[in-house]
């Protein structure tokens, strides 16, 4: 059996009798006999040496595709190796949430440092700590915009399902009506948005790219949005926002998304960063910790939690949200990442995944996988299949590939950095057996 | 210390990526932004010294002893960190075909599996990111089973007085109204008060036992039981498992649902604030309410299921794995002793401490605590003038994080310690000294504990002017 308590059964048996008792089980005197356990129905406890064993066998039953070509809200980026250097320091990774500032400067610095780059990234003025993942953060966003007499909110049908999903458990439970549009060629249908804004909206939810990749007009979604007064809620790739315009310039009111693709790997869906970002006038409705810049009691320069009015521990039910532990970890990890790459890296990233994913494109249109929206695509893109989608993902996993989602009758492919041309090329080659061209 | 961006030199940087060997896209320049983001442009020694100067000003458990109460800052084991950084868990995608995730679904069903046992449930999702998470999805299964029996006035939720502020703050985002009730003169919940408060409007109670002055709640049968004869549910708020794990379970004293936090209990590492993991474990009525995906067993291979009556999803995919994989290799490596015997070491570690204290300090409670006890420093703050913030601002100078500061708020100038299991009676010992040292000082020299710490980073923060005037971005000198 493991075990991590330095105590001997020696040490153990004098401090019971510094406490006045005599054995182990006096220090559960006070639970009623009724609810006392007797045996657990648990295994044995394990050397290091076996649980590390039993754990790598776990992982081992996983298959690692050498190639991948899917995205649909998980992305496979190039990490640079310092990001898991800095992130494993065990000062950042054991540390609880920075309230004592004297002794968590660099926790703290880290995160005022995190939330300047999601605003440079976002085109935004202010950031929170972060949320726990891309789609809470949309759900934390519609909550943000609740007014008296606007409590209904709009979501775009080509954002990403599991977003459009939480955020309808999201709202179920208070109460806020929710429409979802429908999709017209990949894109969300503006039309209907027009017809369904009305002036108890409170916020329209669009993500650009969106599910399918597809870069969305948002200059008339947020024209159309602001006429009525709704609030515009942009979610975005964060990759694609070193290249592609800002919600801050298309004037969106927040901003938020999945912050995977900034250097967290794919990790079967988690550990990943929810990131929020908005204009200054929402700054006191944004959920979470917040770090703020201040001085010290000899005015030097120093960090601290702030606008803390707004938190749970303080404001209890009327608290702007219950969220307390977010995704610090995940956020120092965009910060590395953003920081190893700087705006030359970043852009370079965004360009060589819609490159890749542009070229791939082309390939596959020879092929008779038809791409199905004419509309500006980034790194994803949906295509017809002219063979079954399932089956031929079924092929590609034989070999070791990967491939596009099945969506839709359809697949969803997506391209970064990591696919080079070599890979695409043997994709396409197989893809080409498979099809019999 | 400088800022990122105040290292930033126009042109630095590494060469990580090689060129791109296809055509570039083109985009209307409409879509383009105007301008990069400022981002910084630092060479990799650079930034390897930016964080490292940062470490450094970062206390984590490996610094010291971490008292924090209710947090449960015990040690991180290394074979966790390893564990969830194998590149079978971290390069697999979440959307790959099931039959190449076996590996993943055995780790969330083996831990669902161990947790359900640990704490008397009979399901459980992974897909909560947090404690509060965690609570925000149980009080949804707590409201789903209400509605789907057409018992629409069950509208509100109880919560002791004593209880943690995510309590509240969760029942107000699933949409409940909250009902206070006062505790009693131990700490507990006031049975009269609570007998008063349930009615047919009562959907359910938020109860963490041990409750938040560290005592196990002796009436919990009773409590659970006025819930249930009221038609409510109850919850148990898994803060305080690392007090009773093996020893006795919610699922037994009455709880239809609980979270618990991994990143407490089970000994993964707080990352400065997250990620964490709140699984939510269910009695078998309330699975059906359970959120989607969830895992299934049909003889040796796993697939994922939709629960019939499903709350929908709570968050993307399947929750924080790798934090899964920690508390998976936590658990496995303590086992049917090692999870008893852990519980038992914090508990005997909060009395020694306590006993090490009582007398100089006031205890709130003046009994036997199980894994943490609270102080209060009423009497002290009246005679010097010293308050519970001064002495654990006086403590960081002796590497030692503070106890949790003005909580719970039903004790006046609160000091919260929860030493854990993990802390050898050494450290105990030295503690207790720094404790009594620091009372010394509050007699003879209470002026110099009004501005500790002294040998910090940076002296006490002016936290009133950072939430008047936010300054919450670098400003690039404009």
């Amino acid at each position: 059996m493991g075990s991590y308590i330095p105590a001997t059964g020696e040490e153990r048996q004098k401090m019971l009798e510094a406490v006045g008792l005599s054995s182990m089980d006096d220090l559960f005197s006070v639970v009623p006999e009724e609810v006392r356990v007797k045996s657990l129905n648990l295994p044995e406890g394990l050397s290091e040496l076996e649980v590390g064993q039993k754990v790598s066998g776990l992982a081992a039953k996983n298959q690692q595709f050498r190639s991948i070509f899917r995205g649909a809200g998980a992305y496979r980026h190039y990490i640079p190796s310092i990001v898991k250097t800095v992130t494993s320091k065990e000062e950042f990774l054991t540390a609880y949430t920075p309230y004592q500032a004297e002794i968590s400067q660099g926790v703290l610095q880290s995160i005022f440092e995190y939330q300047t780059q999601l605003c440079e990234l976002t085109g935004m003025d202010v950031s929170n700590a972060s949320v726990y993942d891309g789609a809470t953060a949309a759900a934390e966003a519609v909550f943000m915009c609740q007014e008296r007499k606007r409590t209904s909110v709009i979501l775009s049908g080509a954002a990403d399902p599991q977003t459009i999903a939480v955020v309808k458990t999201y709202c179920e439970s208070r109460s806020v009506p929710v429409t979802v549009l429908p999709v017209d060629g990949c894109a969300t249908d503006l039309e209907a948005l027009k017809a369904a804004l009305a002036k108890d909206t409170a916020a329209v939810y669009v993500q650009s790219p969106n599910y399918y990749g597809v870069i969305e007009d948002m200059d008339a979604v947020v024209a159309a949005a602001h006429e009525v007064g709704a609030k515009v809620i942009m979610g975005a790739n964060p990759i694609s926002l070193g290249l592609l315009k800002t919600p801050g310039e298309y004037g969106a009111d927040i901003a938020v998304g999945e912050g995977q693709p900034l250097g967290m790997p794919l990790a079967f869906g988690g550990p990943y960063l929810g990131y929020m970002t908005c204009k200054k006038a929402m700054m006191r409705k944004l959920p979470g910790r917040i770090v703020g810049e201040t001085t010290d009691d000899q005015g030097r320069r120093c960090f601290v939690l702030t606008l803390q009015a707004r938190e749970q521990h303080i404001r209890r039910e009327k608290a702007s949200s219950n969220i307390c532990s977010n995704e610090a970890l995940c956020a120092m990890t965009a910060s590395v990442y953003l920081a190893a790459m700087g705006p030359k890296g970043l852009r370079q990233v965004a360009e060589s995944s819609a490159a890749h994913a542009h070229y791939l494109a082309g390939e596959l249109a020879k092929l008779g996988f038809k791409v199905r929206s004419d509309k500006p695509f980034f790194h994803e893109f949906l295509t017809d299949s002219p063979v079954e989608p399932e089956a031929l993902c079924a092929a590609l996993a034989e070999r070791g590939i990967l491939g596009g989602l099945p969506v839709d009758g359809g697949i969803l492919w997506c391209c970064t950095e990591l696919n080079s041309k070599a890979e695409i090329d043997e994709l396409v080659s197989i893809l080409g057996e498979v099809c019999g061209k | 210390m400088k800022l990122l961006f105040e290292r930033s030199c126009p042109g630095r940087g590494a060469a990580l990526l090689p060129a791109c060997d296809v055509p570039a896209a083109e985009f209307d320049a409409a879509l383009l932004r105007d301008q990069a983001p400022r981002l910084p442009e630092i060479s990799e020694i650079d930034l390897g010294r930016h964080y490292t100067e940062l470490a450094k000003q970062t206390h984590g458990v490996n610094d010291g002893f971490y008292p924090l109460g209710s947090c449960t800052m015990k040690y991180n084991p290394r074979v966790n960190e390893e564990m969830a950084a194998l590149p079978g868990f971290t390069q697999i995608h979440p959307l790959q075909p099931v039959e190449t995730v076996q590996g993943c679904l055995e780790v969330i069903y083996e831990s669902e599996q161990l947790l359900c046992e640990i704490t008397g449930m009979d399901g459980m999702t992974f897909q909560p990111a947090a404690g509060a998470h965690g609570e925000y999805t149980g009080l949804l299964l707590i409201r789903k089973y209400h509605l789907s029996r057409g018992d629409t006035a069950r509208t509100k939720i109880i919560v002791p007085d004593s209880a943690h502020g995510t309590n509240p703050a969760s029942a107000a985002m699933a949409g409940f109204q909250v009902v206070s009730v006062p505790s009693n003169d131990q700490g507990g919940v006031d049975l009269d008060a609570l007998r008063k408060a349930v009615g047919p409007d009562t959907a359910g109670l938020m109860l963490t036992n041990p409750n938040t002055v560290g005592l196990f709640d002796p009436n919990i049968l009773e409590i659970t039981k006025i819930i249930h004869d009221a038609g409510g549910l109850c919850y148990y708020d898994g803060a305080n498992l690392n007090a009773i794990m093996g020893h006795a379970r919610p699922g037994d004293m009455g709880f239809d649902c609980v979270h618990i936090n991994l990143h407490k209990t089970f000994s993964t590492p707080h990352g400065g604030g997250g990620p964490g993991s709140g699984p939510v474990g269910c009695k078998s009525f309330l699975e059906a309410f359970l959120p989607s995906p969830r895992v299934k067993k049909n003889g040796e291979t796993f697939s994922f299921g939709t629960p019939e009556q499903t709350m929908g999803q709570v968050r993307s995919f399947y929750g924080n794995f790798l934090v899964v994989v920690r508390a998976l290799t936590y658990v496995l490596t303590l086992g049917k002793e090692g999870i008893p015997e852990a519980s038992a070491g914090a508990v005997l570690n909060a009395n020694y401490l306590m006993k090490k204290l009582v007398g100089a300090y006031d205890m709130s409670y003046d009994t036997q605590c199980m894994h943490e006890f609270v102080m209060t420093l009423q009497g002290l703050a009246h005679d010097t003038g010293v308050t519970a913030m001064d002495v654990a601002k006086r403590l960081l100078d002796f590497g030692i994080h503070p106890p949790t500061m003005y909580f719970p708020l039903i004790v006046h100038e609160a000091l919260m310690v929860e030493p854990t299991e993990t802390e050898s009676p050494e450290t105990l010992d030295e503690a207790a000294e720094v404790f009594l040292k620091i009372l010394e000082e509050a007699k003879t020299d209470p002026e110099s504990l009004h501005h500790a710490p002294h040998d910090c980073a940076i002296g006490r923060p002016d936290e009133v002017t950072a939430a008047r005037a936010p300054v919450l971005r670098y400003s690039f000198g404009e």
